[in-house]
């Protein structure tokens, strides 16, 4: 392996920055530096999908390793990746471009400055599912905090401010702990290098507490009930593409954090805590469903909705069975297509009637079809219809479940019936009634942008609705392998008693 | 005799602070040649920092002036940060009158002060060095007469610094009463059984070295100061000071009084701790940017003491790295503020940021970059320095500090975020002056790219100063 191919998807999106930076700005030339963002970003794309091509599926190991001594004798910059993260690189590279080409509606001010931060999270964003160690791994999570601060703060709404130190500050002081737990990993174990740590394991009597260190913030992260609060706020407040950013890639981390750090270095505390993670998902899953319900606005309902479909991914690694961690992590990357799409969707609406109130609209379908049309295929995926790729996602975890505690299983299924409630209804508001706002009869359909970035996400929806097989088969040999290594079914099966 | 050339750094200070002062006398309105000159002799006297053996680890006059590693690196930052502090506000003394001869030549009085401090070996040297740096200190406090407030300020640190000073006395009294020698490496050998005289020395002494760093809650003075002198002074308190400060604390913790670190530890986490959450807390409030970064480096210096509170080298080494970051930051904070002028005045109040980044986008990004290093998020450098500390920190099992000082660093986001949403969230105000001097530019731009490049290779001063050795 010659070519750094992974430092090269990180470092992309920087260099394109710089290049937009020093870039002498002028209103001309607003325009050139949206294609200089739109040309990396989509190559970093075409780099992740080549990078998917040539991985190696059937292997267990890390991939495409790349080492080399940044702080002396202490960390190595070492990146990697296996079956799981190699899915997450590629979510993200695809939703960039998306995000990148949306902004010529939303971004009305300091187009360059918007897209300079956009690149920059997407250097950090992909360097969080590359890093294999664990310093690594938090400053790029820690580091994305920065331009997405930015983003919700400049560009937002009208309580931007408030939404924007809200965000920042939760997740900060969730995350200051994981530093704590990640520097005590080091003095215990004597390295922070994740695949050592795997091979060395860490003494049981250390991993409570580090464990909840972990936790505290990939909880805030993810985020689990009671700690979600910030999410509503900060989606509502943020531009579309912060929102859809946000929604399809940043949670994602806390997700993958749980699978690659709870579940892999503290396979015996993630077991002792399973009650912990089912209470608070079965709580997210019905009680924010609920919450859903009740929204006015659009942002919210979504931002809620969010929050419920995280709950059946945490509900889904904490089983700990081959089904639900695969469930999950098809639940994630569907839920970044979903959400974003519904992101984008809200605001197609958003930017011709400037509001997000849902009784402000209603009657869309007669004059706009064509946004109806794939407002419901997004609808559909977000509820796990059989046919979207919701469906799998759900289908999988709750199948995991089943296999472990028949209650918790149940009550989870609810949660499907009341996601079913909260977006058909959404959907009836919107799009069907009568059409009597007058402001709304003025609105024009698609442009032809916002076709293609919708469609766009329609396509994998429904592809992988159908034909799931290919992310199925990139996962399932890392998720095998990491049930084996840390013989979570043998713990599973004394848990059980058998 | 073949000794001295150990120290010509300083006696070729001492001997241009001579000759600036008659030259300044004879020749009139010379104050500008003087500050010119002032900057090109401490370039110098950096060459022959730099240029001296590194190999040499020697005590010259009977073992009282240590020349070793430690001082030659903690030299070689103070004169670095004094040539920057000269660059960068020379602008500023101009603008505002207080460009007179004395002003440069009592900054190379403290630097001299300072210098002797970092290399004393004995408790008398040290007290010599330390009131050295200190009278130039009142003077320049108070050196804009005209103002009130600099006056007052001049006036409070004098009368709160002589007190201090007073104590420190009466705790090397006692030192020497009890261990019946002032070297501090015969202390050492002296002081194996603990007496209560010597336990009380050592608080007096630590309490006025705690004075000098400000830390909670011996900080009294430094907000008043910091806001009342004039900016280039107050750049000056927030740099230099605290280098030889944090040196002398720690030869007297690591030589002297190191066999008795039961006695001293709960201190020095008391006192970090204090500094870490007060500092944090009471910089929410403030409107003037100032008092506000007087606030902050108070709680940057109980990170600081954290380190030193391990007992162990690494802790040692794990503050000095984050002193050399602190200094780079505050450097390119002051030197934004030194940009905030228009028609002659400057401005000082976190209102007068608001909207800052759509007129002078260049000068809110260095901000932007300053203010989240100093918040400690990565990957700037500010991440890196609380990073060392809390290696060390954890490894010798202090998690309940370490604990302490992360949620700290929680709250004390608040408010460098606040400063940042003035900046880019807020409307914007009337355009400040965007021509400046060039050494004023270069010092933003050096030090901004240190921050934000640290990341590249943070290796590099980590290895410089884990060739440190303290005993």
């Amino acid at each position: 392996m010659n070519f750094p191919i992974l430092s090269s998807l990180i470092l992309l999106p920087t260099i394109g920055a710089l290049f937009i930076f020093f870039v002498r700005s002028s209103n001309s030339q607003y325009q050139s530096s949206k294609y200089v963002a739109l040309f990396i970003t989509l190559a970093n794309f075409f780099l992740s999908l080549y990078l998917w091509i040539i991985f190696d599926k059937s292997i267990v190991d890390f991939q495409f390793v790349e080492e080399r001594e940044w702080i002396s004798g202490f960390v190595n910059y070492k990146v990697g990746v296996d079956g799981i993260s190699i899915l997450f690189i590629l979510l993200t590279t695809f939703i960039t471009p998306i995000c990148v080409i949306t902004v010529n509606a939303t971004i009305k001010n300091r187009l360059k400055d918007f897209l300079i931060a956009i690149l920059i999270l997407e250097t950090f964003m992909i360097g969080v599912f590359c890093s294999l160690d664990l310093v690594v791994f938090y400053l790029f999570f820690e580091a994305g905090l920065i331009p997405m601060f930015l983003i919700i703060g400049i560009w937002g709404g009208e309580r931007r401010v408030y939404s924007a130190f809200k965000f920042f500050l939760y997740t900060l002081l969730g995350s200051v702990l994981m530093l704590v737990a990640i520097i005590s990993i080091y003095w215990i174990t004597g390295t922070t290098d994740v695949i050592k740590l795997y091979e060395l394991g860490i003494d049981a009597k250390y991993q409570n507490l580090l464990w909840l260190a972990f936790f505290s913030s990939f909880a805030v992260k993810t985020p689990m009930w009671p700690v979600h609060t910030w999410l509503p706020d900060a989606h509502v407040e943020a531009p579309t593409a912060g929102s859809v950013l946000l929604a399809a890639i940043l949670l994602k981390m806390a997700g993958y954090g749980f699978i690659r750090f709870s579940l892999g270095l503290f396979p015996d505390a993630s077991l002792y805590f399973v009650p912990l993670v089912y209470t608070l998902s079965l709580i997210a899953i019905i009680y924010t469903s609920l919450v859903a319900l009740m929204q006015e606005d659009m942002k919210k309902l979504i931002a809620y909705s969010s929050v419920a479909h995280m709950g059946f991914v945490t509900l889904g690694i904490f089983t700990m069975t081959q089904q639900g961690i695969e469930g999950s992590i098809f639940q994630m990357i569907s839920h970044g297509l979903v959400s974003a799409a519904l992101f984008l969707c809200v605001g197609v609406v958003y930017d011709r009637l400037h509001t997000r109130l849902i009784n402000r609209y209603g009657g869309l379908v007669s004059i706009m079809p064509k946004y109806a049309i794939v407002f419901m295929v997004f609808t559909l995926g977000a509820l796990g219809l059989p046919g979207t790729s919701g469906f799998i996602g759900e289908f999988l975890v709750l199948m995991g479940a089943f296999k472990k505690n028949i209650l918790v299983a149940t009550i989870a299924s609810l949660g499907v019936i009341l996601g079913a409630a909260y977006m058909l209804w959404l959907y009836k508001r919107i799009i069907f009634g009568k059409l009597i706002n007058e402001d709304v009869k003025k609105m024009v359909d698609l442009k032809r942008f916002e076709i293609v970035t919708l469609w766009l996400l329609v396509l994998p929806i429904i592809f992988f609705g159908f034909y799931p097989e290919p992310l199925i088969n990139s996962i399932e040999v890392s998720v095998a392998n990491m049930i084996d290594m840390n013989d979570l079914d043998k713990i599973n099966k004394l848990a059980l008693g058998e | 005799m073949e000794n001295l050339q150990l120290i010509i750094p300083e006696l070729f200070i001492s001997i241009i602070i001579m000759f600036l002062l008659i030259f300044g006398v004879f020749k009139k309105n010379s104050s500008q040649i003087v500050y010119n000159l002032t900057t090109v002799s401490l370039v110098a006297a950096l060459a022959l920092i730099i240029n001296l053996d590194t190999q040499i680890q020697s005590s010259l006059f009977n073992n009282s002036y240590n020349i070793d590693s430690l001082a030659r690196f903690m030299k070689i930052l103070l004169i670095l940060s004094g040539i920057f502090v000269m660059l960068s506000s020379s602008k500023y003394i101009q603008i505002n009158k207080i460009s007179k001869i004395e002003y440069p030549i009592l900054i190379l009085c403290s630097i001299l002060g300072m210098m002797v401090m970092i290399s004393s070996n004995d408790l008398i040297v040290f007290y010599m060095g330390l009131e050295l740096q200190s009278l130039a200190l009142y003077v320049l406090a108070s050196f804009n007469r005209d103002n009130l407030l600099s006056t007052e300020s001049g006036l409070k640190y004098f009368v709160l610094s002589a007190l201090s000073s007073g104590l420190l006395l009466y705790g090397c009294s006692l030192i020497y009463g009890f261990s019946e020698t002032t070297n501090f490496n015969q202390i050492m050998v002296n002081t194996k059984e603990i007496e209560y005289g010597l336990t009380f020395g050592i608080v007096f002494i630590l309490v006025g070295l705690a004075f000098k760093i400000s830390a909670v809650p011996f900080h009294m003075w430094a907000p008043d100061v910091y806001q009342g002198s004039p900016t280039s002074v107050t750049v000056f308190f927030a740099l230099l000071p605290k280098i030889a400060a944090l040196t002398v604390f720690i030869r007297f913790l690591y030589i002297p009084f190191y066999e008795l670190g039961d006695q001293w530890q709960m201190i020095i986490i008391f006192l970090s701790i204090a500094s870490m959450v007060f500092g944090a807390v009471a910089a929410i409030g403030q409107k003037n940017l100032k008092r506000l970064i007087a606030y902050s480096s108070i709680s940057h210096m109980g990170y600081a003491l954290a380190g030193l509170s391990t007992g162990t080298t690494q802790g040692v080494q794990s503050s000095i790295t984050y002193i050399t970051i602190y200094l780079v930051m505050n450097l390119a904070f002051f030197s934004c503020l030194f940009m905030l002028k228009r028609n002659d005045e400057y401005y000082e109040n976190i209102e007068d940021l608001s909207g800052l980044s759509k007129n002078h986008p260049l000068l809110s990004l260095s901000l932007l970059v300053v203010l989240f290093s100093l918040a400690g998020i990565p990957p700037l450098a500010g991440f890196f320095a609380k990073f060392y500390i809390f290696v060390a920190v954890i490894n010798e099992k202090m998690y309940f500090l370490a604990i302490v000082g992360l949620l700290a660093t929680v709250i004390a986001a608040f408010y460098y975020l606040r400063i940042i949403k003035i900046i880019y969230f807020d409307p914007e105000k009337e355009k400040f002056e965007s021509k400046h001097n060039l050494g004023l530019k270069f010092t933003l731009v050096a030090s901004t790219f240190f921050i934000l490049a640290y990341f590249i290779y943070p290796s590099g001063i980590v290895n410089i100063i884990s060739q440190i050795n303290i005993n």
